[in-house]
């Protein structure tokens, strides 16, 4: 378990660190947390010719409100936005999540731009960046672009970045008005990947009618899944016990398509699916009904 | 004796050592040229190796020598058989041991091919990408019942079957038991693999000296003597030409001794090929293969009762899996076969199994060492014949619980040690009464759990008892030594992976010799410093090196008095040993320190008299007659969520029984470190090979092991039946927290879902299993 050789650099800038991605025409690996990059170099499944090691770009790690919303820097620890009242405040939906990343340990160096850029269908970023219609800007040396989070995740483990880009910034919209949210995810054990998880969000009129929902799954598909079906079947109605329990059924019978692994067969996914979407749907409404009867 | 440590719970000498860092493990000896080692292993469970091309590694820079089985020549030799086959009137048994490095064929994932030598290890494994073997696939044997079919790939070529053993045993007749009953009932039971995934994986560092022609091997075994003798004969050399160390371990737990393992005999012979001193530390990947498993049986198990409740008797057939080789013999399925009787009287037993060769790891004992088995099967026939009967269901164990009166209680079949399974004591109703009283039985089955299932939560309680054989033969030695600096240096050939064993034993000698225990030096595992013994296992160590202890320890205490009663001129009888002095009994001044007494034991003028040896000190060996039964009861009560199947342990109960105990503190210790891995073992670890024999989850990632929030504080008690079969009335402790895990998961869930009629036959378990299990059970009451 020792990783094959491969070069270190270790840049001060972003166009320094792009630089060095152009140079070695996508064989380069940027090095964020390392969390997830390490092992599986320690396993030789990745053999980078070289680490673009990122911890040494200030520029890169900032949470700060600005335009669109929260605004994370690539290399912002997972550990600063769960400790930031900053993010419980402009998006209490990724701030509520972040505990169930894996332990503190690892959530003291695994970084928010990493997680997003690997891409693990069954990681929580990737679920709340899409819940949240998140927006990524990536760079290259020669260029930078927006991609939103829907059009972002491609794939197990793909994003829509070329190997010579690099996340910079993720931003994630504020709630509209009248919105609860909620966040919760079945695994076996503490701090490990879930074996489902959800996210939900609901938005609720004057009139305690739901004018948006939203249901995004993880670790039942190749990315984050989004349950529309679900969402479109609140929309307009009474967020009641029934039309939740309507909801999370199709979500889980329609949406998705969960395959089995040694943790979990397809059935017990599906029925997990159907299980936390109802707990996320109940306690995203009921939260989105305290925030319209203020 | 003014302070007794004997009994005490006292802190353990080590910890400020091993909690510092500053404790030798085997990864910290470094030397100067060292090499390390790296080894090519199968990816393939079955596969004959049609060619090795080694591509040019030996030229590669910073590799020192590369070995395939051919290069080893003579010295390739399949591994001795450490257990002989039991005398067992029934049996059959073929011996296939593992060998070196894999030639013409790979019998299970992870087998070792090629061995690389290099500058590091990570040059070693850079090496390794640039050998390919060109394999022939073949179909893998991985389930039992199918490894018997009549068209089975086979593991071993030249033999008929995947046989690797069967054995029979029997006492009075099952037969007429069954024609005499009122029930019988028949399940089949499955108890599948998992690992012992000890903190610190295996290590070896091998060293020639060639000016001393010394060859000194640091080796994380737990029997570093039986180890030294086999490479001693295996290389030519005097026995006094090896040392093996087994230093500061993290955790043996069985599969660290297995002789011998292939990394065991090559580094020792390539550090004399290279005249370098070698390292290889195995790492956690390669510890899922290479390192030795435990667990897949298969039962077919019958219990034949009266009406009442009475056993009259169990019949059981089960397959063993040995894995690729079997080393060990029949230790494991021997244990299951004989922990099945329990502590109940069960007039007619008989039972049969198979051990069967797969393309699987090979399997050796881990705590428990079948026992897990053993007690899972007869829980279980209780448990269900206990509902079906409409029985109460701890009415019917103790209806059938062997009396206290009823010991020595001969059970007419072979232990694992070879003699006939005897239970020297025990004291089995006040233990069961103990444990029902601590987990407040009473209470929540009649008021708590009632309104708890009512506001829809889903709560089990379950008990269960178990017997755990230990401290079998055949002998081990102690050295005590009273030192001129006032400190007592003790050696004994054991090797200590984490049991305490420098404090253990060092109270058992500061007793003696009246010494602080901080001032009692215990040295384990060196075999330079003591020569004989056989190793650490089996619940061993206490009760036999422990009694050796004592021995040599009453010894060297003979020899102080008589010193000290010539020197102060006072009758033996009028001596007392306190705080590392000899006085006399009301005149405390007239004392002398048993420094002073030591360096007068051995003088540099005047004579030692004839037929006095020089010294205080003393060596003694100590052989128990057969094993001490030790016993115990297991309670929980555990929560399950109805909607994730995910289980929360409420409470946790242990009253055990090993005889006396010598140190209440670290036996808690082992119990709860016990426990810890029986609830892995019952919910969380399951070694999941697919149909090619390869596994599917080798890493700590998709193995998942308890941690500290899934093992609950266990509430504990002891009750105390001595063994009549040592002087200090020790019984050995080292398995009993782990060995009625599963049987107490299953008991618990049923009971929690006793409404739907779930009966749980299979460990280990997962929210997976779980839902799966329910779900069928709720189909099952539907139809
Ligand atoms: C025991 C354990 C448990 C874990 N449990 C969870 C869990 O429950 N949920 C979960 O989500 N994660 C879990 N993780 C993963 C952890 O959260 C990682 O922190 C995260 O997946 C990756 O973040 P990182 O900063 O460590 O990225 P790295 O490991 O450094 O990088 C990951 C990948 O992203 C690329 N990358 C990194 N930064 C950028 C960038 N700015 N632009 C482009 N590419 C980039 C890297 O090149 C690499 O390919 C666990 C990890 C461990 C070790």
């Amino acid at each position: 378990m020792k990783p094959a050789v491969f070069d270190y650099h270790a840049p001060r800038t972003v166009d320094e660190a792009l630089g060095l991605l152009a140079q070695y025409g996508g064989d380069a690996k940027p090095l964020a947390g390392g969390q997830s990059l390490v092992p599986t170099m320690n396993f030789r499944l990745a053999q980078p010719a070289a680490l673009v090691d990122l911890n040494g770009i200030d520029e890169l790690f900032y949470l700060r409100q600005g335009e669109g919303g929260l605004r994370c820097g690539a290399m912002t620890r997972q550990r600063s936005v769960e400790n930031s009242t900053l993010a419980q405040r402009l998006s209490p939906l990724l701030h509520e999540a972040m505990p169930h990343i894996a332990h503190t340990q690892i959530r003291n160096r695994g970084t928010i731009g990493g997680s997003l850029a690997h891409a693990d269908p069954a990681a929580e970023l990737p679920a709340l960046a899409l819940a949240l219609d998140a927006r990524f800007y990536v760079r290259s040396l020669t260029d930078g672009r927006w991609i939103a989070a829907r059009d972002y995740y491609t794939g197990l483990f793909t994003t829509a970045m070329q190997p010579e880009e690099m996340l910079v910034e993720a931003v994630f919209p504020a709630l509209p008005a009248g919105s609860g949210w909620a966040f919760d995810e079945v695994a076996r054990q503490h701090g490990n990947y879930a074996l489902c998880g959800a996210a939900a969000i609901i938005t609720q009129g004057e009139d305690g009618l739901v004018k948006n929902a939203k249901l995004v799954f993880l670790s039942v598909g190749e990315g984050p899944v989004e349950a529309f079906q679900a969402a479109n079947m609140l929309v307009g109605e009474r967020p009641t016990p029934e039309a939740v329990r309507a909801a999370a059924d199709t979500a889980a019978t329609q949406e998705i398509d969960p395959v089995g692994d040694i943790h979990a067969g397809p059935a017990f996914r599906r029925h997990l699916a159907r299980v936390v979407a109802q707990r996320v749907l109940t306690r995203a409404a009921a939260r989105a009904s305290a925030e319209v009867s203020v | 004796m003014s302070t007794r440590h004997f009994g005490q719970p006292i802190k353990r000498n080590e910890d400020p050592r091993l909690l510092t860092g500053r404790a030798l493990f085997t990864d910290d000896v470094q030397m100067a040229g060292m090499l390390h080692v790296a080894f090519l292993r199968s990816d393939l469970a079955h596969a004959r190796i049609r060619e090795i091309d080694l591509g040019g590694v030996q030229e590669r820079p910073g590799v020192a020598a590369v070995y395939t089985a051919d290069d080893l020549g003579d010295f390739w030799q399949p591994g001795p058989l450490l257990v002989p086959p039991p005398p067992v009137e029934q049996i059959e048994f073929h011996q296939r041991t593992q060998v070196p490095l894999a030639k013409e064929k790979v019998r299970h994932a992870g087998e070792a091919i090629v061995m690389v030598v290099a500058e590091s290890r990570y040059i070693a494994e850079d090496a390794l990408d640039d050998i390919y073997v060109d394999y022939e696939p073949l179909d893998a044997v991985v389930d039992l019942e199918a490894a018997l079919a009549d068209d089975a790939p086979l593991v071993h070529d030249d033999l008929e079957r995947n046989v690797s053993a069967s054995v029979v045993q029997s006492k009075g007749n099952w037969a007429q038991a069954e024609a005499e009953a009122d029930t019988v009932i028949r399940r089949r039971l499955l108890y599948d693999r998992g690992t012992a995934a000890a903190m610190e994986n295996r290590g070896i560092v091998a060293s020639w000296d060639e000016k001393s022609q010394q060859l000194t091997i640091w080796d994380t075994t737990q029997a570093p003597i039986a180890i030294r003798n086999g490479l001693a004969a295996m290389l030519g050399l005097s026995e006094h030409q090896v040392r093996v160390i087994a230093p500061f371990i993290g955790g043996g737990f069985g599969p660290k001794i297995m002789m011998f393992y292939p990394e065991e005999v090559l580094l020792a012979w390539a550090a004399l090929q290279l005249g370098r001193p070698l390292k290889w530390i195995e790492d956690r990947e390669e510890n899922f293969y290479a390192t030795t498993q435990e667990r897949g049986q298969v039962h077919d198990a019958a219990i034949a009762l009266k009406r009442d409740g009475t056993v009259l008797g169990v019949k059981d057939a089960f397959l063993h899996d040995a894995g690729a080789y079997a080393p060990y013999g029949l230790t494991v399925p021997i244990s299951s076969q004989c922990t099945i009787l329990g502590p109940y009287v069960i007039p007619n037993y008989h039972s049969e199994f198979v051990s069967v060769f797969t393309n699987k790891p090979i399997v050796t004992p881990y705590r428990g060492a079948g026992r897990q088995h053993g007690v899972f099967v007869i829980e279980r026939l209780l448990d269900i014949a206990a509902r079906e009967m409409s029985l109460d269901t701890m009415e019917v164990r103790r209806r059938n619980f062997i009396r206290p009166d009823q010991f020595p209680y001969a059970n007419e079949i072979i232990f694992q040690d070879f003699t006939s399974l005897v239970y020297d004591s025990g004291n089995y109703e006040p233990a069961l009464d103990r444990a029902l009283e601590l987990i407040g039985y009473e209470a929540f089955t009649r008021e708590e759990q009632p309104r708890r299932e009512a506001a829809g939560e889903r709560v089990g309680i379950a008990v269960v008892n178990y017997v755990e054989g230990t401290g079998i033969g055949p002998y081990e030695g102690a050295r005590v030594n009273v030192t001129a600096s006032g400190k007592v240096s003790v050696a004994t050939g054991v090797g200590t992976q984490g049991q305490g064993h420098f404090t253990s034993f060092a109270q058992i000698v500061a007793d003696q010799v009246g010494a602080a225990i901080e001032d009692v030096h215990v040295v384990t595992g060196d075999t330079d410093l003591f020569y004989w013994g056989a190793g650490t296992f089996a619940s061993r160590g206490a009760v036999v090196a422990g009694n050796a202890m004592h021995a040599a320890a009453a010894k060297v205490r003979a020899k102080i008095l008589k010193l000290a009663g010539d020197r102060l001129e006072a009758a033996e009888e009028d001596l007392e040993l306190v705080d590392g002095q000899v006085r006399v009994k009301g005149v405390p001044e007239t004392s002398i320190s048993l420094g002073e007494l030591a360096l007068e034991a051995n003088p540099m003028r005047g004579g030692v008299k004839p037929g006095t040896e020089p010294g205080l000190e003393a060596t003694e060996y100590f052989g128990p007659e057969r094993g001490a039964t030790a016993s115990g009861v297991h309670a929980i009560i555990l929560k399950v969520d109805p909607e994730t199947f995910l289980l929360e342990i409420e409470k946790y109960v242990v009253v055990h029984d090993c005889g006396t105990v010598i140190n209440p503190l670290i036996l808690d210790g082992q119990i709860q470190g016990g426990v810890a891995q029986g609830i892995g073992n019952a919910f969380y670890e399951q070694l999941h090979f697919d149909e090619n024999g390869a596994l599917r989850n080798a890493s700590l990632m998709d193995y998942l092991l308890p941690t500290a929030t899934d093992v609950p504080n266990i509430v504990s008690d002891h009750v105390v039946t001595p063994s009549p079969l040592n002087p200090l009335g020790v019984k050995g402790a080292g398995e009993a927290g782990a060995i009625p895990v599963g049987a107490l998961f299953a008991q618990a869930l049923d009971n929690a879902f006793r409404d739907i009629g779930l009966e749980v036959r299979e460990i280990p378990l997962s929210p997976n299993r779980l839902f799966e299990l329910v779900s069928e059970a709720v189909a099952e009451g539907a139809r």
